[in-house]
């Protein structure tokens, strides 16, 4: 469904939690508008919070409500430890690794 | 974290010694009554509930010793046993040592070897009582120490032993600061999370996110050992700002139906949840929706221990699933009790009764401004303002007020324990148990309690063999009494027995040379002989009392609390001991007197009346200081000569005002006399400085007044210059240094910011007594120079 299919990478750094989560949406809403296909890499988020799992389910809802493809990748441990916590890996569809437990 | 943990196992070690009380109380009176049922049942429930908390909580040793106590009772209560003297001692004993091991937790430390030998002897003796069948049993349910094991009821409420939690935090958490994944972070440190399902549904696309505002609710089914509370506990600081509903395992599917009725807008979706979280199966909830939950008993606070989780059968012992019912039924019963009642610091208690001091003296401070100020409105705020200080201050002393009944009742296991040892037959009969007191003097009235009892069943009751011979009844009886009494509480402690030998007394003090041989003593003299140091005529020493060690000590801790011990005692017949405590220890109602420059405060409930010292009347005692008071021969002292306060060059007497007036006048009148020589206001002060003669004119003559007052039967009178009328006082203590001074009981500091000395009534009354006795005319030389 892309006219463009021009993919755009976009890697986040440090916390994603309540602090940054602003800075976070208007960033991804700029990709969401500038490309078709975005590629989230979370290789660095430290740390994750609530806000920050709330900014990763609405912008798999803004993607979807524009026909647009927005993927994470490379999940980081905290990333990783989050979504397990709130077993929402399967939600948000994106292949994860994962984790083994210690 | 941890402090949550920390706060439900102190809620868990008051429990236990509360329990531990009326497992002792009931113990006591099931004696008198072995068949009654309820009784039975009540010392059944004690320890019941001390093992089934016991195990939430992981204690291996207290789960261990309890079961087996309660497995003995459990026979009892079958009627497999009677109870009878010795089970009783034996349950007392299994009881002190419950109380130890929990001593052990709270102070975190392991039992010692001597415990554990205590330990392993009661449950020899235990067992003993519990047969072939039972034994094996014994030690069943603790072998997995801590956790309590609970089968699904069968047919009962849901078929999950997993705890549900469905959790709707507000919008603002996340403004507030909290991470909502923070709590379900904690909850795995105590449990684990079957399955979770965060609900999403509410979070809008990016463009439209706010992304301050929390979206996100749970819906977990969760496995923990931990009881309800630690669970609620978790979510403490998001009470106010999230919706939090956590079933127990084998709720009544209704529960979960109303869970599912309570969030309307999501009623499939929730019955959906608490599919995939596995809390229900698809048949409950289709019966669930359809209405036809049956209804059933609400099971407990189930757990099972972690590591366990793929365990699907238990093998459960049915007492184990009891306990955790009671512990569940006592929840809610607390629940029910705590609406009508706080647990309160003491210590928050004793800072505001302290700010209420502060508060007393502020008013009259106000009460004497207003007066200066000569404002009538003003004048009449500060008196309602007073009048409400005044209360205040009363309800507050009254917060502190608790009844005597408790401490009475620890009596009961002490003469139980004590006659046994003395192998006499004593009974204890308590009156006046509703009698209030301060709770710091309940406190520390305690142990001089015990000293007393212990020493009236030593000394004073006589053997059986003996209390026949004198033609009484062979079992002694001990009685505990209390009342109030003008400003005190009497606390009596009276015995049947022989009544005190004042022959031996004497001789033994003459011996100890405490008294001359000749010296003339009084009963009551000879009888407070036995308080002194080392002075004891028991002639075999015992480990109870006898050694003279005690009775010393018991009137130093009653005078401490400014209060005093006497005695009456009538050969063959009995001996009381009555010790007389102030009722509170903080705050008085005072009479404010003046002398010269000074100023004294007598407490207000020891004051009787005021009378006149004419002039016909002074001449009339001749020297002596006593005075014809309706007939009567009243005693009294001049406080001027008892603290040598120098004469004033004029002392206006203001003795026919009325009381309020006068209390008001107190201050400036007092100052007007420190400052110029007395006068009653500042005007008139003026005037009257200027003009000595004119205030000789004005007052021609001097006049006394006599205060009277009363303490334990005595009457005296003290001489004063002015009576300046009712005073609140908070009472400050002296300081070391004037540990020694004798008259005086504490200060107190005026409106006006002076200072006021309280006057130590029954010590003054004591010395007008003596004096009087020994017919000594002069005036109290001892503590001429104490001012």
């Amino acid at each position: 469904m892309a006219e463009q299919t021009a993919l755009l990478h976009v890697a986040l750094r440090g916390e994603l939690t309540i602090a940054t989560a602003a800075n976070v949406r208007g960033d991804l809403l700029e990709a969401l508008t500038t490309a078709d296909e975005i590629e989230v890499d979370l290789a660095h988020v430290t740390e994750m919070d609530s806000a920050g799992i709330q900014i990763m389910v609405a912008a798999k809802r803004e993607a979807t409500a524009r026909s647009k493809i927005l993927r994470f990748v490379a999940h980081s441990p905290a990333v990783l430890d989050t979504l397990d916590l709130t077993d929402l890996a399967a939600y948000l569809g994106d292949p994860v690794l994962l984790q083994s437990r210690s | 974290m941890s402090s949550i943990l920390d706060d439900a196992l102190h809620t868990f070690i008051a429990e236990s010694r509360e329990l531990l009380d009326q497992m002792e109380e009931a113990l006591l009176r099931v004696e008198q009554a072995p068949d009654d049922p309820d009784i039975v049942a009540a010392i059944f429930r004690a320890a019941h509930t001390i093992k089934g908390s016991a195990g939430l909580f992981g204690i291996d040793n207290v789960v261990a010793f309890t079961h087996v106590a309660e497995s003995v009772l459990d026979r009892v209560r079958n009627h497999e046993l009677r109870i009878d003297a010795d089970l009783v001692a034996l349950f007392l004993a299994a009881c002190d040592h419950i109380g130890i091991l929990i001593e052990h937790v709270a102070e975190h430390t392991e039992p010692d070897a001597d415990t554990l030998a205590a330990d392993a002897a009661l449950v020899a003796r235990l067992r003993a009582f519990l047969g072939e069948s039972a034994a094996p049993k014994a030690t069943a349910p603790v072998e997995r120490a801590g956790s309590v094991e609970l089968e699904p009821p069968a047919g009962d409420g849901a078929d999950t032993d997993n705890w549900h939690l469905s959790l709707r935090f507000g919008a603002d958490v996340l403004k507030n600061g909290m991470d909502p994944l923070a709590f379900i972070r904690y909850l795995t440190t105590f449990g684990k999370i079957v399955r979770i399902v965060t609900l999403v549904d509410k979070v809008p696309p990016l463009a439209a996110i706010d992304p301050e505002v929390n979206f996100l609710g749970f819906e977990i089914s969760y496995n923990s050992t931990a009881d309800k509370s630690t669970i609620e506990g978790a979510f403490e600081f998001v009470r106010d700002d999230a919706n939090i509903r956590i079933l127990p395992p084998h709720s009544r599917i209704s529960e979960y139906l109303r869970l599912i009725e309570r969030l309307p807008d999501e009623d499939l979706r929730v019955g959906e949840i608490l599919l995939r979280c596995g809390t229900l199966t698809q048949v409950e909830l289709d019966d669930a929706l359809i209405g036809q939950a049956a209804e059933v008993e609400q099971t407990g606070a189930a757990a099972r221990p972690i590591g366990e989780m793929l365990l699907k059968q238990k093998r459960v012992q049915p007492q184990v699933v009891e306990a955790a019912l009671d512990k569940q039924k006592q929840i809610k019963e607390h629940k029910a009790a705590e609406g009508s009642l706080i647990r309160v610091n003491a210590e928050k208690l004793d800072e505001h009764i302290n700010l209420i001091g502060e508060l007393i003296i502020a008013s009259a401070g106000a009460s004497l401004i207003a007066q200066r100020a000569n404002i009538p409105d003003l004048f009449e705020a500060a008196a309602r303002l007073s009048r409400l200080v005044e209360e205040v201050r009363d309800s507050a002393l009254t917060l502190r007020m608790v009844q005597i009944g408790a401490t009475f009742n620890k009596f009961q296991r002490v003469v139980r324990d004590v006659s046994a040892e003395l192998k006499k037959d004593i009974r204890l009969e308590i009156s006046g148990a509703d009698t209030e007191l301060d709770k710091t003097v309940v406190e520390k009235i305690g142990d001089p309690l015990t000293h007393l009892v212990r020493n009236s069943m030593d000394h004073g009751i006589e053997a059986a063999e003996l209390r026949l011979a004198r033609g009484k009844p062979a079992h002694g009886t001990i009685r505990l009494n209390a009342y109030h009494d003008s400003g005190s509480i009497v606390i009596e402690v009276s015995d049947d027995g022989g009544g005190l030998n004042k022959e031996r007394i004497l001789a033994k003090a003459v011996e100890r040379e405490l008294v001359k041989p000749d010296q003339p003593l009084s009963d009551s003299e000879i009888y407070n002989l036995i308080f002194e140091a080392g002075f004891s005529t028991a002639e075999k020493v015992n480990n109870l009392s006898g050694r003279g060690v005690g009775m010393d000590v018991v009137r130093r801790n009653i005078t401490a609390l400014r209060g005093t011990v006497e005695i009456d005692s009538n050969e063959g017949v009995g001996t009381t001991m009555r010790v007389r405590l102030p009722l509170t220890l903080a705050i008085i109602d005072g009479f404010l007197v003046g002398v010269g420059a000074s100023s004294f405060v007598i407490p207000l409930d020891m004051v009787v009346e005021c009378v006149e010292l004419s002039e016909a009347e002074t001449a009339a005692a001749q020297g002596r200081d006593h005075l014809n008071l309706r007939g009567e021969v009243l005693p009294f002292i001049r406080l001027k000569h008892l603290f040598d306060i120098p004469e004033p060059s004029a002392v206006i007497e203001d003795g026919e005002a009325d009381d309020d007036e006068m209390a008001a006048f107190a201050g400036s009148s007092l100052s007007g006399i420190g400052a110029n020589g007395g006068v009653l206001t500042a005007e008139g002060a003026a005037a009257l400085a200027a003009d000595p003669e004119l205030a000789f004119i004005l007052h021609p003559v001097k006049r006394e007044n006599v205060v009277v007052v009363q303490y334990a039967g005595h009457r005296a009178g003290l001489v004063v210059e002015q009576l300046l009328g009712e005073f609140q006082t908070v009472i400050r203590p002296l300081g070391l240094v004037f540990n020694g001074l004798q008259g005086i009981s504490g200060f107190t500091i005026l409106g006006n910011g002076h200072v006021a000395l309280i006057l130590d009534v029954p010590g003054l009354v004591r010395r007008v007594a003596t004096d009087d006795r020994r017919r000594l005319t002069s005036h109290a030389p001892a503590v001429a120079e104490i001012a």
